[in-house]
Order: C-alpha cells, then sequence, then structure tokens
C-alpha cells in the first residue's frame, strides 16, 4: 500500500503529469521561443490549450482576456504572459464557498451521467467519506437496467458500512426512488445517495425517467437539500459539455464529479465546463480508492496542471513534440 | 446521431461555397478554418486537425479545382476523400484462424470503455456469423464484472467462463482456453480489467496475458466520446501490448467522434465495429466512407439499405404488392403494422432518420418531434383493431372506434385523429405513386432497395 503514503496531489500531480507535460513544455517553449507577442504567438496558445481539450470557445474566452491585460499592461514579453495565463484560468475555476452544505444538512444527492463515467463507483466513494465523517448515510441502486449493476454497488456499500436499498433489474427505477426518500425519511437519514443508470442525454425517453425520479425526491422530500450531481469521464472531449447541458435540463445540476483524472491529457473539460455552464467541479476522481475521490481545489488543480515541475517523465511525449 | 454537429457545421461552411461560382484562394481558406474549428470540436485530435486542413487545402488550392465547373463541390470532394484516407478506405474483419482452430481475441481498454458490453455484442454478431464463441470473464477486480458479463452472455446465448475473482487472469484464460477446446468453441473472447495506458502495473498484466497464450487479436475499445486523449491512449496500449484493431463504443450519442478519426490516423489500426445503442444487438460493422459521408451530410444510405435488407424479413413478392398497393393508395392497416414492424428492426424511427441523406442536420429536430411512445400508441390501436378493420378501414363507424379507443387504452379522440392521419397518408401516397416517384423515395414511396417503405 505505498499508494497511500503519497498524499493525494501528489498523485493528481503524478496523474496530470502527462498533460502537464504536453501543456507546460507546449507553453514554456511558446513563451521562449517567441521574442514578442504577436498573432503567431496567440495561435500557438490557442493550439496548446485546444490539445489539452479546453475546447474552443473557453480557449477563445481565455486568450481574450489575456490579450486585454497584455494591452491593458502594456506587457511585451512573451514569458509575462505565463503567470497571466494561469490566473486567469486558476480565477474561472474557484469554487463556491457553499458548495458542499449538503455535508452539514439532511440531504439527497442524486449521481447522474452517460454510461461508464464511473457514477457507481462515485456513489460508493461519497458513501464512505460522508460514512467516516460521522453522517448517516443510505445508498438507493436505481440502476436497474445495467446487468449487474446493483451487486457492484451493494459491494461498494459494504465496504463503506452504508444500508443500501434496491429494486431488482428492470424495475422501475422511480419506485426505488420512491421507497429509498421514504426509508430516509422514517429511519432519519443524514444522506440519501441515488445511484442512477448511465443513459446516453441524447435518448428522450431514458431522460425522461431520470426527469420522473427527480420529480420524485421534489414530491415525497420537498424540504431536503438537493444535489444532482453529473461525473463527466475526464478524458472526455468537448462532448461533455452538451452532457452537462443536457442533464441538467432534466435535473438541474449542483456540481460536477470529474473522474478518471488520473489517466493523461485531461483536466481541459473542466475549464471548458466551468467556463461555459458555470457548474461547479465538486469533487475529483484519480484513482480506484475510497481516498482518491477528493473536493475539487482549483489552485492546486491548476498549479498541477500548469506550475510543478516534472521529475523525469514525459521523455517519450518530447519525440511526439517534435514531429 | 453521431458527428450530426459537424455534419451541420461543414453543412453550414458549405452552403457559403456552393452559391458561389468560382472559387479563390481565399474562400478556400475561409471555408478550411472553419472546417478546422468544427473539426477540434468534435475532438479530432489537434494534429490529425493540422495535417488534414493541409492537404485539403493543398488540393483544393490545385488547378483542377479552380477550372472545375463546381468548386464549391469540388471542395466537398476532397474533404470527403481526404476523411476517407484519413479513416482508412477499407472494412477490416477480425481475421480468424483457419479450420476449426481457436481464435482467441482479448479486449482491452480504459475503466468505462465498455469492455464488457462491447464483448458480449461481439460475441452476439459472430454468433449470427456461425461462430461459437466463449466468454472468459479475466475482470476480477471491479466489482461485478464478472456478474455482468455472465448476465450479457445469457442474454446473447453464449458461453461465459468464470472462476470468481480470486484467481488470476493468465489462470483464468489459460483454463479457458483448455474449457474452450474440450467444448467445441471456436472463438474466445478475453474480457479484461479496465485499467489507465500508465499504469504500468496492470499493463503488464495484459503483456503476461499475451506473451504466455496464443492471442490473435488484441481489440481496444475506445469510449467514441473521448477527447484529444484517445490518440494517447491507444498509441500506449499499441506500444505497449500491440493493438490489431478497434472498437468505438457509445457512438449513438451526440457531436463526437472525432476519435474515429484521429485513431487510424496516428495509430494505423483499423476501426472493426461501433457500439451504437444499449442493446446487445447494438453493434455494427464499421465503414470508414459510409462515415466519412455521413459527416459530409450525405447520409448514410448504404448503411439503411444493408440493415434494410438484412433485418426485413419479407418476401420480395410481399414487398412488391405492398409498394403496389401504396402507390394505388389501398395501403391499410395490415401494411402499417408490417412497416412498424420493419422499422423497429432498423433500430427505430430515429435511427433510419440519421441515416437519411440531408435529414442528418433535421434529424434532432425531428426526433424530438416524434415520439416513439406515439407510434406504439399507434400501434395499439391497430391492434385493437379486427382482421376485418384493418383490411378495410372504411367499416370503421363511431361504435367499432369506441371500441377500439378502449382496447387501446386511449381516447377516441386519439383513434380519430389517427384514422384520419392515415387516410391523408393514403391520398399522399397515392399521389407520390402516380407522378414524382424519384422524389417520393425517401419516406412514402419506398426506399429504393427497401421492398417496403414506412408510412408514417
Amino acid at each position: 500500500m505505498s499508494e497511500e503514503k503519497k498524499g493525494f496531489f501528489a498523485r493528481l500531480k503524478a496523474g496530470l503529469s502527462k498533460t502537464r507535460d504536453n501543456i507546460v513544455r507546449g507553453i514554456d517553449s511558446v513563451f521562449s521561443g517567441f521574442s514578442s507577442i504577436d498573432e503567431d504567438f496567440y495561435e500557438e496558445l490557442e493550439e496548446i490549450l485546444i490539445m489539452g481539450d479546453i475546447g474552443v470557445n473557453a480557449t477563445e474566452a481565455i486568450l481574450g482576456r489575456l490579450r486585454e491585460q497584455v494591452r491593458e499592461q502594456h506587457i511585451k514579453e512573451p514569458m509575462a504572459c505565463k503567470r497571466l495565463l494561469i490566473d486567469s484560468i486558476k480565477e474561472q475555476m474557484r469554487v463556491d464557498e457553499t458548495a458542499y452544505d449538503f455535508e452539514t444538512q439532511p440531504s439527497v444527492i442524486m449521481v447522474i451521467g452517460v454510461n461508464g463515467v464511473g457514477k457507481t463507483t462515485s456513489v460508493g466513494k461519497l458513501a464512505g467519506k460522508l460514512k467516516a465523517d460521522g453522517r448517516k448515510v443510505l445508498i438507493a441502486a436505481a440502476d436497474t437496467f445495467r446487468a449487474a449493476a446493483g451487486d457492484q454497488l451493494a459491494e461498494w456499500a459494504r465496504r463503506a458500512d452504508v444500508p443500501m436499498i434496491g429494486g431488482k433489474e428492470g424495475a422501475d427505477p422511480a419506485s426505488v426512488v420512491f421507497d429509498a426518500v421514504n426509508a430516509a425519511k422514517a429511519r432519519g437519514v443524514d444522506v440519501l445517495l441515488i445511484d442512477t443508470a448511465g443513459r446516453l442525454h441524447n435518448k428522450k425517453n431514458l431522460m425522461e425517467e431520470l426527469r420522473k425520479m427527480n420529480r420524485i425526491i421534489d414530491r415525497e422530500y420537498p424540504d431536503v437539500h438537493r444535489e444532482n450531481l453529473i461525473v463527466l469521464d475526464g478524458t472526455t472531449g468537448q462532448n461533455a459539455l452538451v452532457q452537462a447541458r443536457e442533464f441538467g435540463d432534466v435535473a438541474s445540476l449542483t456540481g460536477i464529479v470529474l473522474t478518471k483524472m488520473d489517466g493523461t491529457a485531461k483536466g481541459g473539460i473542466a475549464v471548458a465546463i466551468q467556463s461555459e455552464l458555470k457548474v461547479p467541479v465538486k469533487y475529483i476522481g484519480v484513482g480506484e480508492t475510497i481516498d482518491d475521490l477528493q473536493k475539487f481545489d482549483s489552485d492546486s488543480f491548476v498549479n498541477a496542471l500548469f506550475d510543478v515541475l516534472p521529475e523525469n517523465e514525459g521523455e517519450a511525449q518530447s519525440d511526439d513534440e517534435q514531429q | 446521431m453521431a458527428f450530426e454537429s459537424l455534419t451541420d457545421k461543414l453543412q453550414n461552411v458549405f452552403k457559403n461555397l456552393r452559391s458561389k461560382g468560382r472559387l479563390t484562394e481565399e474562400d478556400v481558406k475561409a471555408a478550411l478554418k472553419e472546417v478546422k474549428m468544427a473539426l477540434l470540436e468534435a475532438d479530432v485530435n489537434f494534429r490529425v486537425v493540422k495535417q488534414f486542413v493541409k492537404a485539403v487545402e493543398e488540393r483544393a488550392i490545385g488547378q483542377d479545382v479552380m477550372n472545375g465547373l463546381n468548386p464549391g463541390q469540388m471542395v466537398i470532394k476532397i474533404v470527403n476523400e481526404e476523411m476517407i484516407a484519413l479513416m482508412g478506405s477499407e472494412t477490416t474483419e477480425i481475421s480468424f484462424q483457419p479450420g476449426k482452430a481457436i481464435t482467441v481475441l482479448m479486449m482491452a481498454g480504459l475503466q468505462g470503455a465498455g469492455k464488457t458490453t462491447a464483448t458480449a455484442k461481439l460475441a452476439g454478431k459472430l454468433k449470427q456469423k456461425g461462430k461459437k464463441s466463449l466468454l472468459v470473464a479475466c475482470d476480477v477486480y471491479r466489482p461485478a464484472a464478472v456478474e455482468q458479463l455472465k448476465i450479457n452472455g445469457q442474454k446473447q446465448e453464449v458461453d461465459v467462463f468464470e472462476m470468481g475473482t480470486q484467481h488470476k487472469p493468465l489462470e483464468i484464460a489459460t483454463q479457458a482456453l483448455q474449457f474452450a477446446e474440450k467444448n467445441g468453441h471456436n472463438v474466445v473472447i478475453l474480457d479484461t480489467a479496465g485499467r489507465l495506458h500508465i499504469d504500468e502495473d496492470m499493463m503488464a498484466e495484459l503483456q503476461e496475458l499475451k506473451e504466455n497464450l496464443p492471442i490473435h487479436q488484441t481489440l481496444l475499445v475506445v469510449d467514441a466520446m473521448t477527447g484529444q486523449d484517445a490518440v494517447n491512449v491507444a498509441k500506449e496500449f499499441d506500444e505497449k501490448v500491440g493493438i490489431d484493431g478497434v472498437i468505438l463504443s457509445k457512438m449513438d450519442g451526440d457531436t463526437r467522434g472525432g476519435a474515429a478519426l484521429s485513431i487510424k490516423a496516428v495509430t494505423g489500426k483499423p476501426i472493426l465495429y461501433v457500439g451504437m445503442g444499449e442493446k446487445l444487438s447494438d453493434m455494427e460493422q464499421f465503414y470508414p466512407d459510409r462515415m466519412a459521408n455521413r459527416i459530409l451530410g450525405m447520409g448514410d444510405v448504404l448503411t439503411l439499405i444493408e440493415k434494410a435488407q438484412e433485418n426485413i424479413d419479407i418476401d420480395e413478392q410481399k414487398g412488391k404488392d405492398m409498394a403496389k398497393r401504396m402507390q394505388k393508395g389501398k395501403f391499410d392497416f395490415e401494411d402499417y403494422l408490417e412497416s412498424m414492424k420493419q422499422m423497429r428492426n432498423m433500430g427505430g424511427l430515429s435511427g433510419i432518420l440519421g441515416m437519411l441523406p440531408g435529414m442528418g442536420a433535421k434529424a434532432s429536430d425531428l426526433e424530438s418531434m416524434i415520439d416513439e411512445k406515439q407510434l406504439k400508441h399507434m400501434e395499439a390501436i391497430v391492434l385493437s383493431m379486427t382482421p376485418q378493420e384493418r383490411r378495410n378501414p372504411k367499416l370503421l363507424n363511431p361504435q367499432r372506434k369506441h371500441r377500439i379507443a378502449k382496447g387501446a387504452g386511449v381516447d377516441i379522440a386519439v383513434v380519430n385523429r389517427f384514422i384520419k392521419q392515415f387516410e391523408q397518408s393514403q391520398k399522399l401516397m397515392k399521389q407520390f405513386g402516380g407522378g414524382t416517384r424519384r422524389r417520393g423515395g425517401g419516406m412514402f414511396g419506398g426506399f429504393p432497395g427497401m421492398k417496403g417503405g414506412f408510412p408514417f
């Protein structure tokens, strides 16, 4: 278990190192490779940001701000741009103070998203964390579609030592939600975590099913604090934006769980989402264990993305860079 | 539908090009800048985009284009051709061992890419081709992964080999091969755990499997929604384990598929199949050229026709009869039921709409307008009629309608509306049948090669 010795941010950094190599190497070469700030310089920056999945629109917004600052502050040196660029992204990514209110009041958290993003795993991890904080937690297995999804969640519930309410495969998920909400009320549960089936946001019927679940919670438990967390795969490209938009349409989103951030070249999409939808990233997942789900922190995140110098990785990357 | 908004965007770009008689270098450049942006927003890898745009530009600003009669079309053609070139111009099939020898396939990919689902879907696909597959549950890490494979295997009526989660994948796979030999399976598909391409230990596990077992093909399952990273993932898996082909999953979402374009271009590995839906039967062969057509808004007519031929269980004569009756406006409710059945077989209304030429851009609007549930209601109405009523709609008097409404569980107004609509489409079909046969080809007059048609 040497993993555990490493701090979370050490792992985040390790996970992001390749991304960071891509971006920082690129950025450094741009900053040092240009002697003046001209159109080619901006174009190069644009390319680098897009390669990091930040997306065309968010990239344009970031660069627009940068241009303005450069003009206002009469900056001539490309190197001076680096700090500006980082601060600008940090500012954009900052999370609101009230983002974690569900930790202190009776809450129902519904976890939604497309297939395979890590909803069930995130629910399991969240349950473990809340339980460790001394909260009374109940899990509802409303994924009655995917084969064995209930079993997977049951395993997480067992690990977290939290009770679970489920339905048979093929049962109406709304009925599971109904049962769970009423059980939560009857048992005086602090936090009810609802795991839902993965659904693509362009499947009308499945989205209506979700709308129904959302409505049932509203109806059955009107005074409870509500959270609808969308789980997004960190490796997803621009489609994550569409996902967030469409899911928000059906069940208004209060936050994002960004998973699988321990691979390569991602995180950029978080910037794009924050920029375009103003839905905050609340949690970030960098691995398989319960401790690998952490609250999102914009400073550390952007620092890990840009600031920290790589120790020894990334040689393979440099070859590509030169092609 | 996949690539929808990319199609939208390119159509917008080329609308301007089409309206021009002559094409200047600036026009090409402006159009290609839009192409570039559209491709980037569709998550096509940046380097691939760059290379692509350059290739198109070089060809487009050449002589032949400038002198061409319709420069706009020429550019579209070049974009199309280059896109096919990037995606690989040929459909690739999984190669099987000759005779009765067992072909061993290994699935690999990131967590959540859809390996377990793809494994079962693939087995179903191979079953159609007469293969007897054995699915092997080598994912001993994710809770209930074994269970998921077992259930999916059952649904596909394919055998699943599992030893729980207490054994090493290599041990499980080795025993599975022996099991396959004894039980006459000719394809063995190993479902492995999802892993990060930078996780050395987990990658070593795949290497170990590959070194110790006669694995013929390693298939990488990639989520079609993957961003710029898709290329890194594919490259790492290829370098560390060696992959032979790619299965793109979750292609039935929207605005995406850039990964498809990138992976082939960067790794040179072919895309074999695409996962197109929730159901286990929703796996399709990947046709690069058709996909390119779809990107350019030319519709995926070939796939549609093929699906029609594959799925429609209707003999030639019956189809001809139906078409003839339709042209005469003698289409009855029996035919309606039959076409509904055909439609469902082909992936439902939305599936078909997405494949029709020129529909790409509008399919999303239409989809929201036509509720599949409503179609179900209509079907219920027809099913509540007596055979006589179905064949002769004129029989329907208020009393009968009342009974039908009760039977279908809908309001009588719904029944009335439906019958009225039906009469109207009968008339419409008569018109189409008489004169403009070509134009009616799509929705009413029977699709070319489809022996039937969809009236609705």
